[in-house]
């Protein structure tokens, strides 16, 4: 194991120090492991609070700042945070107008943040759950956990963060937030394994020229491997997937954001190749693209692979994306 | 009758197995899951050692809500609400009693596991957690050692299964043929269990 760390154990408290020194305008309690927008409570702003296990960064502390996240608890690496962690959240956002929690759809997540809402609860605050699940790779969600939550988790944060931010009362910013969710698909493919800290090996074993498809962010296989295939062969494959579901819903034909997201180790020149092939599928299947966002947003530590999620947007949901943010890792508009 | 000590006692041989096995249970977690059980409950149950000794609870029932709580709060992930819910619970149903006899532990821990069922959705056959505390809290009624070895037939049992709860689960088919690192932890706790009695009798 070749890592730039002290040891397994202080991972998290470290990338935190560091963080805070990076970010003076974030509040960073290292001992709770929060990171929480200085200016916190904003008044009459409802709070955004999300957060998961660490290795996925910049999600979800980089997405802390104006316009998006008030803030973000940090868990073990790959670990969900504990519920004390994301109820000091709550408590330190809460301006009396409700605290939203947005959760990735992983038993470990939703258990957590939901004895969470119930100790914020009975502390006197209001609390709405919005809970992430765009996988597609997931297919026989009635038997399982149901689907993972993955890249659109950016996309429900930046949009009902916006909602938030003009002021939007508690439960609209709620139902925008869901209705980001169903509006979203994604998939994930790997190119390698990633290596924990804690394990100091990789966590499955992908043979060279082979890939998975249908992974998703924790290092976990995904569902199926094949040979490995062109840049344009996986845009074909990852594409496909997720409009296949999307049609499924309602006729696309509106236009959508797209975000293509490397998972660690893809360098920006394979993830801008790669782009070039999602937009023309997405072009060939008569999908308009209003806006597309790419680099490495949701990760999974050193993982080499990308995901692609593709939301369709109405004029709404393209207005708040487009509404200024200023957080570590997201940024325009200010 | 069973006291405080006799719970702290578990607890705390519990945590060295968990120290012994920490590297095990992450290695199974690795194939199916995330490859973090192992370190995530020794962190859990280094934790619990230190509230037992740092606030000392004077009953069967405060002891295991206390590490019931410090699970919740250290551990994370889904093991740090089930295995902090199981003690919990099962403290809870003890009461403030100052001893305990094993029908009240039987039944308290019956309440336990079932607070798990309901917190995690699932049911005997999923591959979790549930496929060893099931079958060894069935066999408390016959001793302590008849249920650690029902827990550990049940841990042995999931690897021809597929998962249907929990990071597992997205694997499909491809979770066949490991062992659950959930059903192998719950089985450590109910052989800890097992000597914690017998060292007593």
């Amino acid at each position: 194991m070749r890592m730039l760390i002290n040891s397994p154990g202080t991972v998290v408290e470290d990338a935190l120090r560091g963080m805070a020194a990076a970010h003076p305008e974030l509040a960073v309690d290292v001992a709770r492991r929060l990171v929480v927008r200085r200016d916190a409570p904003v008044a009459g702003r409802v709070g955004l609070v999300s957060g998961g296990g660490s290795g996925h960064e910049p999600l979800h502390a980089g997405f802390v700042g104006y316009g998006m996240l008030s803030a973000a608890c940090a868990g073990e690496v790959f670990t969900s945070p504990v519920p004390a962690q994301m109820a000091g959240a709550a408590a330190a956002v809460d301006s009396g107008a409700g605290v939203l929690f947005v959760v990735k759809n992983y038993t470990g997540d939703v258990l957590n943040f939901e004895m969470a809402a119930e100790l914020a609860e009975e502390d006197g605050l209001r609390v709405e759950r919005v809970l992430v699940n765009d996988d597609v790779a997931v297919v026989d969600s009635l038997y399982t956990a149901g689907r993972r939550g993955t890249g659109a988790t950016l996309f429900v944060e930046k949009i009902a963060g916006a909602a938030a931010e003009a002021g939007a009362p508690l439960e609209q910013v709620a139902a925008v937030a869901r209705r980001v969710n169903e509006s979203a698909r994604s998939f994930g493919v790997a190119l390698s394994a990633c290596t924990t800290p804690a394990k100091g090996s990789p966590t499955f074993e992908l043979p060279e020229g082979e890939l998975e498809l249908g992974i998703g962010i924790h290092g976990e296989p995904g569902r199926e491997r094949r040979p490995m295939m062109t840049s344009r062969e996986i845009a074909e494959v990852s594409v496909g997937a997720v409009l296949a579901d999307l049609e499924g819903l309602r006729p696309v034909g509106e236009a959508v954001l797209v975000l293509v997201n490397g998972m660690g180790a893809t360098p920006l020149l394979e993830l801008y190749g790669f782009n070039a092939e999602v937009q023309r599928v997405l072009a060939d299947r008569g999908v308009p693209v209003a806006r597309t966002l790419v680099g490495n947003y949701v990760t999974s530590l050193d993982m080499a692979g990308c995901s692609v999620t593709v939301c369709r947007a109405d004029e709404e949901l393209l207005r708040l994306w487009d509404a200024p943010v200023q957080t570590p890792a997201l940024r325009w508009g200010r | 009758m069973r006291d405080a000590e006799f719970f702290r006692r578990w607890l705390v041989t519990a945590a060295s197995a968990v120290e012994r096995e920490a590297d095990r249970l992450t290695e199974l977690d690795s194939p199916i899951g995330d490859a973090d059980h192992g370190s995530n409950l020794l962190r859990g149950f280094t934790s619990v050692v230190r509230e037992l000794a740092a606030e000392r609870p004077e009953v069967p029932g405060a002891v295991l809500q206390l590490a019931g709580r410090t699970l919740i709060s250290t551990v994370g992930g889904a093991s740090g609400p089930l295995y902090g819910t199981l003690l919990r619970r099962t403290g809870k149903e003890l009461g403030t009693a100052a001893e305990v006899s094993d029908d009240d532990l039987r039944q308290a821990l019956y309440a336990g596991v079932a607070a798990v069922a309901q917190l995690g959705g699932a049911a005997p056959g999923d591959k979790t957690m549930l496929d060893a505390l099931v079958p060894g809290v069935a066999a408390l009624g016959t001793s302590y050692r008849a249920a650690a070895e029902a827990a550990e037939n049940g841990a042995l049992a999931t690897v021809p299964m597929q998962a249907r709860k929990g990071r597992a689960s997205y694997l499909g088919e491809r979770s066949i043929g490991h062992q659950d690192p959930g059903a192998t932890s719950s089985a450590l706790l109910l052989a800890a269990l097992a000597e914690a009695a017998e060292g007593e009798s």
